[in-house]
C-alpha cells in the first residue's frame, strides 16, 4: 500500500496525543493550572495536528462533516466521531483542571476510554480490510492501542509504566511483523482465484490492461523499499524500544534523556508507521501480476 | 446509508465470457466514452499526450497466459469492472453514505455529491473496480449504465450497458441474474459461470464464463512436411543474392 505521508503523520501523532489525553484524563500525572495547561496543549496539538493531517488524504474535503453519518457501518466513520467525542470531554475535563483546579473524574474517565477507543477504530479501519491480508489481523489493533497507551505515558511522564509497557510493545510489534509475513500466502487468494483460470493451469500476467500507470498501481500496489525492510525493521525496533527503555532505566523523568526518549520513539514509530503502509500487500496485485 | 439492503431480487449484470473475449478493448473505449459525458464528473486523463499517461477507467482488459500441464499455453483476455457484490464489502466502509447500493436493482453507485474522496472503498474491493479520479478527487466506479439501461430517450436496443453495446465479439452480455429463467442466469447455468476471487466472501453478481476446453495442439496439419525448409545451401539466383547482400 502507499505510505502516504499524511496518513502516516496523522495515525502517530493522533495516537499519541489520544495516549497522552487518557492518562490525563485519569488524572496522571494529577496537574492543574499552567503545567495542566502544558500538557493538554501538547495532547491537543498532538492529536488535533494529526486529525488535520488526515485531511490532506482526501480528494473531496469539502464533505467531510458527512463522515460522522455513517458510524453504524464504517470504522472510519466511528473514528471521526470518537475523535471528536473524545476531545470535547477531554475539553471540558482540562478546563477543570486549567481554571478551577479540580479533576472531575467521571468525565476525565469518559474521556480517557473515548481516547483510547478512537485509537481502536483507527487500527480497525486496516484491521477489517480482507483485501490487505497483512493488516486483517488481531495483531493490528492491538499494537496500534499499545504504542497509543505507552507513547502516552512516555509523554505523560510515567516513567515506569512506559517502561515496562514499551517491553511489550516491542514484544507485540516483533509478533505483527512475523506472523504477518506470510498471511498473503496463507491466505488463499493468488492469480487463480483472481482470475478463475487456475484449473485449466498456472496464471502468468501476459499483457497489462494499460501501458501506463493508473490509480491501483500507485495506491495499492506500491513496491518501493521494500528490499531495506528487514533493515528498516531493525532500526525502528531500536529507535521506537530499545533506546526509549534504555533512558528510562536510567531514570528519565526530565532533562535530556527524557528527550531523547522521546524523540526516539516518534521517529521510531514513524519507521514502523511506514513499513505498516509500505509492506501491506493488496489482493489487486494479483491481477496485475505483481504478488508471487 | 452504507449499510447494504435486504436482499433484492433482482440482480443487475454482467456475464463475461472468457471463451470469446477478443481482447480489443472496444468494451474500455466505450465505458469511457460514454461514462466521461453522461453520470457524474468526467473520466480525467493525466499528462494524455506525454511521456507519462494516466488516466480513470470503469473497465479494463487484463491478459493473461494459462500454461496447462500438457499441451500448449492459452492467451486469454480477461476484462473487469465492478462486479456490483452482493457482499460489497466497498459500501460498507464509506464514512459518508456516498457508497451505496440500491435495493431495486443491486447496482453499486457512488453519490458523488457526498463522496470526500478518502479512497477506503477502493481499498476494501479486491478486484480493483474503483478509481479515485485525481481532477475531480470522487470515487468512479461502474455504473452498469445505470444512465443508459433505463432511459426511455434511447432506441431500446441501446438500452444496455456501453460496453455490452459495443462488444464486437458478443462477449458480454447483460441481465437480471437474480432471476432464474433469465438469458444470462441460463448461459452461467450451462457454461459454469464462476465468481472471481470466492474465498473473499464477496458473492459478486457479475459472473465470468470459463473458456471452452481447447485441443491440445499436439496434432501436426498433414501439410506440414511439405512446408519443411529443402535446401539448407543457397545455390542459384538466390544464393548469389544472399552472398552479395551478405558483402554490402
Amino acid at each position: 500500500m502507499h505510505p502516504a505521508p499524511s496518513v502516516i503523520l496523522f495515525s502517530v501523532l493522533s495516537g499519541l496525543g489520544f495516549g497522552m489525553l487518557a492518562w490525563l484524563g485519569i488524572g496522571k500525572p494529577p496537574m492543574t493550572g499552567m503545567f495542566a495547561f502544558v500538557f493538554f496543549f501538547i495532547a491537543y496539538a498532538l492529536s488535533v495536528g494529526g486529525l488535520l493531517s488526515a485531511t490532506f488524504h482526501l480528494g473531496n474535503p469539502k464533505n467531510s462533516l458527512k463522515a460522522f453519518s455513517q458510524w453504524r457501518t464504517s470504522w472510519l466513520s466511528r473514528e471521526g466521531c470518537c475523535a471528536v467525542a473524545a476531545l470535547m470531554i477531554m475539553g471540558i475535563y482540562a478546563i477543570g483542571a486549567i481554571f478551577f483546579e479540580t479533576h472531575w473524574v467521571i468525565i476525565g474517565g469518559i474521556g480517557a476510554i473515548l481516547s483510547i477507543v478512537t485509537v481502536f477504530t483507527t487500527s480497525m479501519i486496516y484491521a477489517q480490510l480482507k483485501t490487505v491480508p497483512r493488516w486483517n489481523h488481531w495483531t493490528t489493533p492491538v499494537l496500534f492501542v499499545s504504542l497509543s497507551v505507552f507513547g502516552g505515558a512516555l509523554m505523560t511522564g510515567q516513567v515506569t509504566v512506559a517502561m515496562y509497557g514499551f517491553v511489550v510493545v516491542g514484544l507485540i510489534q516483533v509478533i505483527a511483523w512475523f506472523t504477518s509475513d506470510n498471511r498473503f500466502a496463507s491466505s488463499g487468494s493468488t492469480i487463480e482465484t483472481a482470475t478463475g483460470l487456475g484449473n485449466i493451469g498456472k496464471v502468468r500476467m501476459f499483457e497489462p490492461p494499460h501501458t501506463g500507470t493508473n490509480y491501483l498501481l500507485k495506491e495499492m500496489v506500491y513496491v518501493i523499499g521494500r528490499k531495506h525492510a528487514a533493515k528498516l525493521r531493525l532500526l525502528a525496533i531500536i529507535l521506537m524500544v530499545v533506546i526509549p527503555v534504555l533512558m528510562l532505566g536510567m531514570g528519565a523523568q526530565h532533562g535530556v534523556k527524557a528527550i531523547v526518549a522521546v524523540f526516539s520513539h516518534l521517529v521510531g514509530v514513524f519507521a514502523s508507521r511506514w513499513l505498516f503502509f509500505a509492506e501491506a500487500e493488496h489482493v489487486v496485485g494479483l491481477y496485475y501480476g505483481k504478488r508471487g | 446509508m452504507t449499510a447494504l439492503p435486504p436482499k433484492s431480487d433482482v440482480k443487475l449484470g454482467l456475464v463475461i465470457d472468457l471463451d470469446t473475449c477478443v481482447g480489443c478493448h472496444a468494451c474500455v473505449v466505450s465505458c469511457k466514452g460514454w461514462n466521461t459525458e453522461n453520470y457524474g464528473a468526467p473520466l480525467s486523463d493525466q499528462d494524455a499526450y506525454g511521456e507519462n499517461p494516466s488516466g480513470t477507467f470503469l473497465n479494463r482488459v487484463h491478459s493473461y497466459e494459462v500454461q496447462p500441464e500438457q499441451g500448449a499455453a492459452q492467451t486469454i483476455h480477461f476484462p473487469k469492472s465492478c462486479l456490483h457484490c452482493e457482499d460489497a464489502p466497498c459500501v460498507t466502509v464509506c464514512p459518508t453514505g456516498a457508497s451505496y447500493k440500491r435495493a431495486e436493482d443491486g447496482i453499486v453507485l457512488v453519490n458523488e455529491d457526498a463522496c470526500i474522496g478518502c479512497g477506503l472503498c477502493a481499498w476494501a474491493c479486491p478486484y480493483g473496480a474503483r478509481e479515485l479520479d485525481q481532477a475531480a478527487g470522487v470515487m468512479k466506479k461502474c455504473t452498469l449504465c445505470v444512465d443508459r439501461i433505463y432511459n426511455e430517450n434511447l432506441p431500446e436496443e441501446d438500452r444496455e450497458p456501453a460496453c455490452v453495446r459495443t462488444c464486437p465479439a458478443g462477449a458480454r452480455h447483460f441481465g437480471d441474474l437474480g432471476d432464474a429463467e433469465s438469458d444470462v442466469s441460463k448461459l452461467v447455468q450451462e457454461r459454469g459461470g464462476m465468481d472471481l476471487m470466492p474465498e473473499l466472501g464477496t458473492k459478486p453478481v457479475n459472473k465470468y464464463l470459463p473458456p471452452r476446453p481447447k485441443d491440445q495442439g499436439n496434432e501436426i496439419d498433414i501439410l506440414a512436411p511439405l512446408l519443411a525448409p529443402i535446401a539448407t545451401e543457397t545455390s542459384g539466383f538466390l544464393g548469389w543474392l544472399d552472398r552479395t547482400l551478405e558483402k554490402i
